[in-house]
């Protein structure tokens, strides 16, 4: 058996993995154009502020030695279905029995006037953040156009490279459609504290420049900006230069039912260029998130290899950090889900609730902040900022449904300790399921 | 915060030195390598948080730089049952 894998990230080293659990003998070759080969692409973060050093971002990929894989550096520029074939670098053909495509999402394009100067930057790659980088290294202003979490961590990597950052919202606050207005406000008031300088209702419409370099901004309410960079985060697009012209079932995302695999047996697809299948709600849908590529990587992998498994989608969940503070988003909590939702609470608290065998390790958050979204019988989504401590029973009692009746009423009374009652209610749940 | 919280932390980071060991929740993972990077004596924390494993490794100092560092939540301390079967 001949397996190859399009795409040297996540979803496609974990498939590596788990082709190898079952099949001891088969040929596996991962083909990938990335100069940077296997990275971490969320880390990349942590590179822009300065935590981290490049060559940390390197996690430990199979080792060959171990995991018998080879890798072979080269743009697949066209596939033959019909003839079980890969074109790479067009000229030299690769045959497969089975095939996975793990091409990722690449950024959606700025398209305005001036948005191909050379000091218009994004964040997808780790070329990008080098790029980034050399650019910050002379100083000046910096203006980021954008929402949601690569925006922000535009931000942040900019103002700790020390340039002076202008933050555009096209609305009235910061990710809307997940934050609530207090959520908002609170990641605001600490970009502001740190000098980031906010602008609402702020449509970019021109980049100006001079020489071929940045030196302003126009908007479309007639305000200019002078700057010498200009960063931008509006959107993902899964990258499906592959499928194009093929017989593949393609909606936003590469189709593929609930085991990874397209409307061609033999090609299957994970991560983010990939559109699955959730019997759950049955719906096809897209995610961009590092936890759920591995695990359909892993599961497509499984499947490539003979062993039938099904991927069940987990309710949304990530982890992220914003204006610096550990921010984790489980289930529903924004907006499009609110006729499930009954109830919402909410609570603050200088010192958290420590749960009764935690060791703190972490301690003296400025913020502490958590809302849940109650339904009638279950919690249907949760929000915490600051202290992490009740992340994880959260996360387990929204995915396990538990029934919260006892705590209901008084999880939704005003100013209740919700904390307090989330944590004495998970030391007696957790007992009742196997977790 | 009260400043009694300021002693009831200290304590705890005491219990962690002398009876913890460090604990991953992969499912939060993204691999970025700030534990390891930040590991005092180069223990490949983040290899273990991939392959679901605990740090128990008589070299770990239980300093907590990888707890307190990881951006994400990833990892915890636990209490070292003494008497449980060690692994890694």
């Amino acid at each position: 058996m001949k397996y190859v894998i399009v795409g040297a990230g996540v979803a496609g080293m974990a498939a590596v993995e788990a082709i190898r659990s079952v099949d001891l003998a088969g040929e596996i070759l991962m083909v990938s154009d990335d100069p940077h080969g296997y990275y971490s692409r969320p880390g990349l973060a942590y590179f822009l502020t300065g935590e981290l050093h490049d060559k940390a971002l390197y996690p430990l990929a199979p080792d060959p030695q171990k995991i018998k894989f080879d890798h072979l550096k080269g743009r697949v520029t066209r596939l033959l279905q019909a003839e079980h074939a890969l074109e790479v670098d067009g000229k030299a053909r690769l045959t497969y029995d089975k095939l996975l495509i793990a091409v990722g999402a690449c950024a959606v394009s700025l398209e305005i006037p001036g948005s191909k100067l050379e000091d218009v930057v994004k964040l997808d790659h780790l070329s990008d953040a080098k790029k980034i980088l050399r650019l910050a290294k002379r100083g000046g202003t910096a203006v980021v156009v954008g929402g949601g979490i690569t925006a922000l961590e535009l931000v942040e990597g900019l103002l700790a490279r020390g340039m002076k950052v202008h933050y555009l919202l096209r609305g009235d606050r910061y990710w809307s459609n997940v934050l609530d207005r207090q959520e908002s406000h609170i990641v605001e008031g600490r970009l502001q504290a740190e000098g980031v300088m906010l602008h609402h209702h702020a449509e970019l419409v021109e980049i100006t420049g001079r020489n071929g370099r940045v030196n302003g901004v126009r908007l479309l309410d007639g305000r200019a900006i002078k700057c010498d960079l200009v960063a931008y985060a509006i959107g993902i697009h899964p990258s499906l230069d592959l499928a194009a012209n093929t017989a593949l079932a393609l909606d936003r995302g590469l189709l593929v039912n609930e085991h990874l695999q397209t409307n061609d047996p033999d090609i299957y697809a994970a991560g983010d260029v990939a559109q699955a299948y959730d019997p759950l709600s049955g719906r096809s849908v897209l995610d961009s998130l590092w936890n759920p590529a591995r695990e359909q990587g892993h599961v497509a992998g499984l499947n490539m290899a003979g062993r039938k498994t099904a991927y069940l989608k987990s309710p949304p969940f990530n982890v992220t950090r914003l204006a610096g503070l550990t921010t984790t988003i489980i289930g529903a909590v924004g907006r499009g889900h609110d006729e499930d939702v009954l109830g919402i609470a909410r609570g603050d608290s200088e010192t958290w609730r420590d749960l009764p065998d935690a060791i703190v390790a972490q301690s003296g958050f400025d913020v502490n902040h958590m809302r849940l979204l109650v339904g009638e019988r279950s919690l249907i989504g949760a929000i915490l900022m600051g202290d992490q401590t009740l992340s994880k029973p959260l996360q387990k009692m929204i995915s396990n449904r538990a029934d919260i009746s006892s705590i209901r009423g008084k999880l939704l009374e005003p100013d209740a300790p919700i904390a307090d009652l989330i944590a004495d209610f998970w030391v007696g749940w957790r007992k009742t399921i196997a977790l | 915060m009260s400043f009694l919280n300021h002693f009831k932390n200290d304590a705890n980071r005491r219990t962690a030195l002398y009876a913890g060991h460090v604990v991953a929740d992969p499912s939060r993972c993204v691999q970025c390598g700030i534990c390891s990077y930040n590991c005092p004596i180069g223990i490949d924390v983040r290899a273990h948080v991939w392959r679901d494993e605990a740090v128990i490794k008589s070299e770990c100092l239980t300093c907590g730089e990888c707890v307190a560092r990881c951006p994400r939540g990833v990892l915890s301390f636990v209490q070292t049952d003494l008497f449980e079967r060690r692994a890694g």
